[in-house]
């Protein structure tokens, strides 16, 4: 068999071809590509350790790639950046030595799936449900002219409106004019961090929700700080891992390839097709994610090795579902992303 | 790949961390470059102009 870089051929290209599916989402929905990593290096047969080091390379890397592109728009608030780099960090360690101790015990796999069930499914019907209802997506759905000024107090969430109102010292003042309790800020920063120890995603996609909704912090500026925070959460996260020697390079370098290409191309498509008709594709691969990840499982527990390729039919199926909706969606563009535009 | 399969430690890491970043600056440059030189014609293309 072909070989390059001591890795076969066929691996690399199933790699770049699955990278290339999850930069396609990645850059259409500014969401959703690369917590799907983790359950599809696990439906295939990567050890626990491996499939979320991995995951959390590849979220480093497409996070530097995001964060280069965003710089030039300021919406990054470094002082907030940093406090939510402390917060996390603490939570990747917490986490990590969580995800170990499972190992140990052998409930690492089955404890991991769970959670990666209850999430796709959860956001998948959230998304699904507010798409058929007719919702924006969960409120976070951009006003990209809104940059990064004054938030207006209307715009700002109840949730958010109450946790201001805990004025626990020391209080800090953020960009868009937000004084919000530096306790706040460090809790949303850890139990984040906490999810992205443990399961090997960015911690993105509800972090930025919880900018939004529990602080109060203006969306372009959430996804611009929360962009700048990954890098440094992805890093460290994957070098604790890279550490013990569980980042697998033969699926990081294809898988990143092919993303940073497909959100290119994603990205791209936005200004071409009527994002708010495909909404429903998108919450339903999250669904289907989750329903591999629990045949899987299953199929693990009861013995029926035909269920682990089923998963991964699914699993691969739900992405390519969603990337081909993508382009077959027809024109008339809302302008309006499911969630602010990173890649 | 590359060699690094057994590279642990700290030295191991920040190798291992330090091709991944690299890989994402290239790829940032390179795509950057590419889709400056091809997009519009890219976008027209699949948008049937």
């Amino acid at each position: 068999m072909m070989e390059l870089f001591g890795v076969s051929v066929a691996l690399l290209a199933l790699f770049a071809g699955f990278g290339v599916l999850i930069g396609l989402l990645f850059g259409f929905f500014g969401m959703g590509g690369s917590f799907l990593v983790t359950p599809a290096l696990m439906v295939m047969g990567y050890k626990t350790d491996v499939a979320v080091a991995s995951g959390l390379a590849f979220v480093f890397a497409t996070s530097v790639i995001a964060t280069l592109k965003h710089r030039d728009l300021g919406q990054v608030d470094y002082k907030l950046g940093v406090l939510m780099i402390a917060g996390t960090t603490a939570g990747i360690e917490v986490g990590k030595i969580g995800l170990h101790y499972l190992q140990d015990i052998g409930l690492a796999d089955t404890v991991v799936s769970v959670i990666y069930v209850l999430l796709l499914g959860g956001i998948g019907v959230f998304i699904t449900y507010t798409a058929t209802k007719g919702g924006d997506g969960g409120g976070l759905s951009p006003d990209h002219d809104e940059a990064d000024g004054e938030i207006n107090a209307d715009d700002i969430p109840d949730i958010a409106k109450k946790i201001q109102s805990y004025r626990v010292p020391p209080m800090m003042k953020l960009r868009g004019g937000i004084r919000v309790s530096l306790w706040m800020i460090l809790l949303v920063a850890f139990a984040t961090g906490l999810l992205s120890g443990f399961l090997g995603v960015g911690g993105g996609f509800i972090r930025m929700p919880a900018l939004f909704y529990l602080i109060g912090v203006p969306v372009p500026i959430a996804v611009g700080t929360d962009l700048f925070e990954i890098v440094f959460s992805g890093g460290i996260g994957s070098f604790l891992y890279a550490m013990d020697g569980a980042v697998n390079l033969s699926i990081v370098v294809p898988l990143l390839a092919g993303s940073a290409g497909g959100a290119r191309i994603g990205a791209a498509a936005t200004s071409l097709v009527d994002e708010d008709e495909i909404k429903v594709y998108f919450g339903v691969m999250l669904l289907l994610g989750a329903i591999a990840v629990a045949l899987r499982k299953i199929g693990t527990f009861m013995d029926i090795p035909v269920l682990q390729t089923v998963s991964l039919v699914v699993i691969l199926g739900a992405a390519t579902l969603v990337a081909g909706a993508s382009w077959s969606a027809p024109s008339g563009r809302s302008g309006r992303s499911l969630t602010p535009q990173r890649a | 790949m590359f060699g690094l399969e057994s590279a642990t430690g700290v030295d191991g890491a920040l190798l291992v961390i330090g091709v991944v970043l690299l890989e994402a600056i290239i790829l940032y440059v390179g795509y950057g470059l590419l889709e400056r030189l091809v997009g519009p014609t890219l976008v027209d293309a699949i948008g049937g102009n």
